[in-house]
């Protein structure tokens, strides 16, 4: 069941590369990369589950604050004129909604 | 003070689950690192009873229960919408007065709503949340008001 | 009494597995980027805490069962900010969300 579970988050962190790779606007890919870092924590706990190496959880915890400070500190930058939102591109998933 | 102390005993307790050696020299090196964190969180000013709300220790339980279970529901509901597709979802934004009187009550009510699946606090001026749900039951649901009420409860 | 515990850890890492994928689904499925950050609350808070609370079950030492509180108590306090932070600045950046529009 343990195997099962990290074969089921790693079919979820290739969901969250697909997102992070379409994702039409910046803030999707953000929120992909987001979303693939928190997935990596449990994929190692998982992990170290399965090799019956409890160390790893150190390396989770590790994993989980910087994936946060990543993710705040790329958001700090959000007043520069890159992460302006133009809607002048309409985005495909704007029409058929 | 007594923030300090409650914030060397959470850090103490800290260095002690991760660290896992109980020699001399380990436990040293961790009484110096909670003392230079002490004297920095000091410098920023950030020892407080906003960082530490020991005031609400007795009631957050029952609190975190509750919103257990609210997550656990909200949960489920997301998921089946997820699985039934886009023409069931019906996405809105809408702004919500919150009712409490200090900071931290506002803070604890917007993370509630973030953390509660299906709807997020996009924006928090004076009282006013401005809330995006992902169906309009959600919104009815807060805009009747338990969760507001209990946060309420909390603080006085 | 060992093999209940280790039916209902199997439960809780298969109920954690079947709500990630729906949350994968769903970031893939919804239409745009605040509907996508509904379904990413879901493999934040349930699913995490499904699959850390198998991985308890499976009853490793006490140090081991601290950590995993430890990780599941972090991933509750940092996924509301850093989701606030993403939509806040998304929407003062100008990303309008696509509304329902039947009333």
């Amino acid at each position: 069941m343990l195997i099962a579970a990290t074969i089921a988050i790693l079919v979820v962190m290739i969901l969250a590369i697909i997102r992070g790779v379409t994702g039409p606007t910046l803030y999707d890919r953000i929120l992909a990369v987001n979303m693939f870092g928190t997935k990596t924590v449990l994929l190692i706990s998982l992990l170290g589950f399965v090799m019956g190496r409890p160390e790893f959880l150190d390396i989770a915890i590790v994993y989980a604050l910087i994936n946060f400070i990543s993710v705040i500190a790329v958001l700090r930058f959000s007043d520069s004129s890159e992460f302006r939102h133009h809607p002048a591109e309409k985005e495909p998933a704007e029409k058929d909604s | 003070m007594q923030h300090t102390i409650g914030l060397s005993l959470a850090l103490a307790a800290f260095w002690l689950l991760n660290s896992g050696y109980y020699t001399p020299l380990m436990l040293s090196l961790g009484a110096i690192s909670i003392a230079l964190v002490l004297f920095i969180a000091h410098r920023m000013d950030v020892v407080d009873h906003e960082s530490q709300p020991l005031h609400l220790t007795l009631k957050l339980p029952g609190y975190h229960i509750w919103l257990g279970k609210e997550i656990i529901l909200a949960n489920i509901s997301v998921v089946k919408h997820i699985w039934l597709g886009n023409e069931t979802i019906s996405p809105s934004l809408t702004t919500i007065k919150a009712s409490q009187k200090t900071d931290i009550g506002k803070v604890i009510y917007a993370n509630s709503i973030t953390l509660t699946p299906g709807t997020i606090a996009v924006d928090l001026v004076d009282d006013q949340i401005m809330i995006h749900a992902l169906l309009r039951g959600n919104i009815e649901a807060l805009e009747a008001g338990e969760m507001d009420l209990r946060v309420s409860r909390l603080e006085d | 009494m060992g093999i209940l515990i280790e039916i209902s850890s199997a439960l809780c890492l298969l109920a954690g597995s079947f709500l990630c994928i729906s949350g994968g689904v769903g970031i893939l499925r919804f239409p745009d980027f605040y509907t996508r950050m509904h379904a990413v609350g879901v493999t934040d808070t349930l699913a995490t805490g499904l699959i850390l609370l198998g991985l308890i079950l499976q009853n490793p030492d006490g140090l081991v069962i601290l950590k995993l509180i430890m990780i599941l108590l972090m991933t509750l306090f940092i996924s509301p900010a850093t989701s606030h932070a993403l939509a806040n600045a998304a929407m003062h950046n100008g990303l309008m969300p696509v509304l329902d529009k039947k009333k």
